[in-house]
């Protein structure tokens, strides 16, 4: 299992590491192995505002097509690339090579999201 | 799990894609006990069958099994089928979701012939992929390996009575696999160590649906239902005007076989966004349609989907799919998408 001390999550499944002004993106195991083989993401381009709580993307895999919620607000600094051939990474590694944005955060720290114990407990894993 | 026409089914085993490519490389099990299966026999059951479905049942032999439809006196489809002609009698295999609709319709519309409802006496599993006929031959009593498609035998399989079907929804050679409901659990853990060395796994709904799709074939209730006629969707091979009066004839009688109200297609997607059942299909701009099927094919790494156009839309249109506000371009491609390769 991955070390997710210094990750937190929101309600839609998504996860957000804090560091500094600095934050990455990503969903969790949980969904990934709801959603299954992952096809297709749709992901914001490096400059656009992420607002926390408002959509920035969709990932679809065969069963679904769902969106994706910012966990904290900021600007894209970074999309993970590799995606575009391999978006199994989000099933293989979600919480690594799994991950889809790097933001600038500009001091949101995403205080209010759940925690791994809380997140666990959300999803009854 | 999910719920299917009142069955609790597995949706996936291990993933789609695993499931998906062991079907077309190696082989897979599928648990279909979900389907029905309803029997005429009797003197006049030769007569019921033909009278309920499109195609010509009087062609086929004893061992023999032939797909077609059902229509309503509208023309449009109570379900498609699958019908085996047994010495004493037809077995005709429908969805699960159908099954009261088309049982209902069946002993409405079966005159003297005597009519069972076989469903939950039978249990179906189905071995496909390129090494599913050695593996279900090798628990076989009798040579299967002879049977040929759309063709059945009865014989034991792992020591228990089936009838051995080289019939699938796969596009794949493979079996399916008839037997007494109480034999399934058995008979599923003999074919799960068998087909162990030949790279088998179980497989679940989801595959079959991406599998199917990559064949060609329709999904009733999403490519057809009782408002299509079997020309809209591509099926009117399967109608057979002169074999005699049956049920739907004289409405499809009315239909001009090469331009019926619906044309049904199969259109390559550029990109991986998948289109899904319902989606708008756009030709030069204008609403031309509906995805009836959509999926990601793991055979050609591509999003592949079917649709259902206006009678109307040119057949050189420049086809696009809103896909959840995006707009996909869209190609024609003939059906089906993905064909075994020959001697496989």
């Amino acid at each position: 299992m991955a070390d997710l001390s210094n990750y937190r999550f929101t309600p839609s499944h998504e996860w957000v590491r804090v560091e500094g002004s600095k934050a990455t993106v990503g969903i969790s195991d949980h969904a990934q192995a709801q959603l299954g083989d992952v096809i297709f993401l749709e992901l914001p381009a490096v400059g656009a505002e992420l607002k926390a709580g408002a959509k920035f993307g969709a990932i679809e895999s065969v069963k679904a097509a769902s969106d994706l919620y910012a966990p904290v607000s900021g600007t894209v600094t970074e999309v993970n690339a590799a995606l575009t051939d391999h978006p199994e990474f989000v099933n293989s590694d979600p919480y690594g090579e799994g991950w889809m944005l790097r933001l600038d955060t500009a001091g949101d720290g995403g205080g209010d999201l759940l925690d791994e114990a809380a997140y666990t407990k959300l999803v009854g894993a | 799990m999910v719920e299917f026409g009142g069955f609790d089914m597995p949706l996936q085993y291990s993933t789609i894609r695993e499931e998906h490519i062991a079907v077309r490389t190696r082989c897979g099990l599928f648990d279909l006990s979900h389907m029905g299966e309803v029997r005429f026999s009797g003197d006049s059951a030769l007569e019921a069958v033909q009278r309920l479905v499109t195609n010509d049942v009087g062609r086929l032999e004893v061992g023999g099994a032939l797909y077609g439809v059902m229509c309503n006196e509208a023309g449009g489809i109570v379900d498609d089928v699958v019908v085996c002609r047994d010495p004493g009698g037809y077995m005709v295999v429908i969805n699960a979701a159908c099954r009261a609709k088309d049982t209902a319709w069946m002993r409405g519309h079966g005159g003297d012939a005597s009519f069972e409802d076989l469903s939950d006496a039978l249990a179906l599993l189905a071995v496909q992929g390129p090494r599913a006929v050695g593996v279900v031959a090798g628990l076989c009593a009798d040579d299967v390996t002879d049977v040929r498609p759309f063709h059945f035998r009865d014989t034991q399989v792992a020591g228990v009575h089936a009838a051995v079907s080289r019939t699938g929804y796969t596009g794949e050679d493979g079996f399916e696999l008839y037997v007494d409901a109480p034999d399934a659990p058995g008979l599923w853990d003999a074919l799960l160590e068998a087909g162990a060395a030949e790279g088998m796994i179980p497989c679940g709904l989801g595959a079959r649906d991406t599998l199917r799709l990559e064949a060609g074939l329709r999904l009733y209730g999403q490519d057809m239902d009782d408002n299509t006629d079997p020309y809209s969707c591509a099926l009117g091979w399967t109608v057979k005007l002169q074999k005699g009066e049956f049920i739907g004839r004289p409405a499809l009688e009315r239909l001009d076989p090469k331009h019926p109200p619906r044309r049904f297609v199969g259109i390559e997607l550029q990109g991986r966004a998948i289109a899904r059942h319902g989606q708008r299909v756009f030709a030069g701009g204008e609403p031309a349609g509906e995805v009836t099927s959509g999926t990601y094919s793991f055979t050609l790494d591509h999003s592949i989907a079917t649709a259902s156009l206006g009678g109307d839309v040119p057949a050189d249109a420049e086809l696009s799919v809103d896909i959840r506000g995006t707009v996909a371009a869209a190609t024609v491609v003939p059906l089906p998408f993905y064909r075994r390769p020959k001697g496989a």
